[in-house]
């Protein structure tokens, strides 16, 4: 297995509060990695610290092996245009869908092909409609994000940020504004992604999921990594407190088994 | 009140008035593009956190917004060529006025459009790898300029009707071509209508044709 990811004790500081104190993170490649934790305790910054949404306060993010960035006297220095292009390589996925309301499904699909990747009309449609047939909405192809239901904007956004090619896709909170009988659909595309090797870290609620497709859990409280193994464990037999309060909370209103 | 009624002198003075709505209309087109052009540009800037581009477009847009257009144009004509011994013929002193008026008031209708725009939309054009310039003009502006029109549109009209703070230094546009008249011929309640009739003849339509522009731009998204 080879390393995709790696964050190497990672900071973030906004203003006076420290939301993120030291993670270290290591993703390999196929591995579907589920962060979880209450609100506040850092997952979603980490998430958006690997493709650098925001900057990280101190150390650093590996991709490929490779550190971005350029290190002088301690300092990182990051490239605006560098960061651009380590950006196609991670797809993100947001709460809000955040598709582009002017323009159609396809066109959604190809924006960032065409001027980002610089690929021709016909290439970037073709890849387009690949990706839309992987999220199963090849017949919304000209339809304008305002007609699509939640669970479809979704599906959309997924195959926006696959269209790129990425290596590794990170999603946030992707069901979170999701009506619940539409949250189905949503997580078994991503499921489906999963099953085809798609390197996954995913900041989600839905325990189910962290349990049937993650490879691995990472519970996050605080800014750091309380615990972490692989989810039939981590999840039947939580051994902090902490993640203990974390799961009851989370399983208080199940029918049980 | 005796007033003898005197149409008839307008319409047999019509190539006059033509002439002047000819100049209007110049005034108008001129001022118009560089305005809003020069507007979106300046708001842009103004929108930038750079301080090196949003502080001098923010003096801009302060001086110009608080200042009276009549009072610019005036200086332009009377005080500008002392200045600098650069002579300024009625038509450039009126549209440099107008231009620099327009500029400030639809460069803060941009930088409002633009702030308007969900963060997600940032970040999502981000996300894809976009650089700035690549997500503001492709995503920002497109759906920021829709919502603004009927701002703009406003703004339009305001600059077309403004040509006639022109006559004011002798520029010949419809009022000032309407007071040749109104002195001739002592007949100022038509000649004075006549000029609120042609502004009027002229703007309706134009501004029930942005009405259905707005429309169709509505279809299909938000």
């Amino acid at each position: 297995m080879t390393e995709l990811v790696r964050t190497e004790s990672l900071h973030k500081q906004f203003g006076e509060l420290e939301v993120l104190k030291g993670i270290d993170l290591s993703v390999e490649a196929g591995e579907t990695v589920v962060l979880l934790g209450s609100s506040g305790s850092g997952k979603s910054t980490l998430l958006r610290c690997i493709n650098f949404m925001e900057l990280p306060t101190s150390g650093k993010v590996y991709l490929h092996g490779k550190a971005v960035g350029t290190e002088t006297k301690g300092q990182i220095k990051y490239n605006e245009s560098h960061l651009c292009s380590v950006r196609t390589k991670v797809g993100m996925v947001f709460q809000h869908f955040n598709l582009f309301p002017h323009m159609t499904v396809l066109q959604n699909i190809m924006e960032g092909q065409r001027t980002v990747l610089k690929r021709n009309a016909a290439d970037s449609k073709e890849k387009s409609m690949l990706q839309l047939e992987r999220v199963g909405l090849t017949d919304k192809a000209g339809e304008y994000p305002s007609r699509l239901s939640g669970g479809q904007k979704q599906r959309v956004a997924i195959a926006r940020a696959l269209a790129m090619d990425p290596d590794v896709m990170l999603f946030d909170e992707v069901t979170s504004a999701l009506d619940p009988e539409l949250v189905g659909e949503v997580l078994k595309t991503m499921r489906q992604l999963a099953d085809e090797g798609m390197t996954m870290i995913c900041v989600t609620h839905e325990l189910g999921f962290a349990y049937h497709v993650a490879n691995r859990v990472l519970f996050l409280n605080d800014g750091t990594i309380l615990e972490e193994g692989n989810p039939q464990q981590i999840l039947r037999k939580p051994e902090t407190q902490r993640m203990c309060e974390f799961l009851e909370g989370h399983s208080l209103f199940k029918l049980p088994d | 009140m005796e007033y003898n009624w005197d149409f008839a002198t307008i319409f047999l003075n019509w190539r006059v008035y033509w002439f002047g709505l000819q100049g209007t209309l110049l005034m108008f087109a001129v001022t118009v593009t560089l305005g809003m052009f020069g507007g979106l540009i300046i708001g842009v800037l103004r929108y930038l956190k750079h301080p090196l581009a949003a502080w001098p477009a923010r003096t801009f847009v302060e001086i110009f917004r608080n200042t009276p257009v009549l009072v610019q144009i005036i200086w332009f004509y009377y005080a500008f060529p002392i200045l600098t011994g650069i002579e300024t013929s009625p038509f450039l002193a009126a549209a440099l006025g107008i231009t620099l008026n327009t500029m400030a008031f639809s460069a803060e209708i941009y930088r409002a459009g633009i702030q308007s725009i969900d963060k997600g939309q940032w970040e999502a054009g981000k996300a894809i790898g976009m650089n700035f310039r690549q997500t503001l003009w492709r995503i920002i502006m497109p759906v920021a300029l829709k919502r603004v029109l009927p701002a703009l549109t406003n703004r339009g009209i305001e600059v077309f009707k403004m040509s006639t703070l022109a006559s004011v230094v002798a520029y010949v546009e419809t009022l000032n071509q309407a007071k040749l008249i109104a002195d001739l011929n002592y007949n100022p309640i038509e000649s004075y209508t006549a000029v609120a009739l042609i502004f009027f003849v002229v703007l309706f339509p134009i501004v029930q044709a942005t009405y259905a522009l707005e429309r169709v731009l509505k279809r299909g998204d938000e």
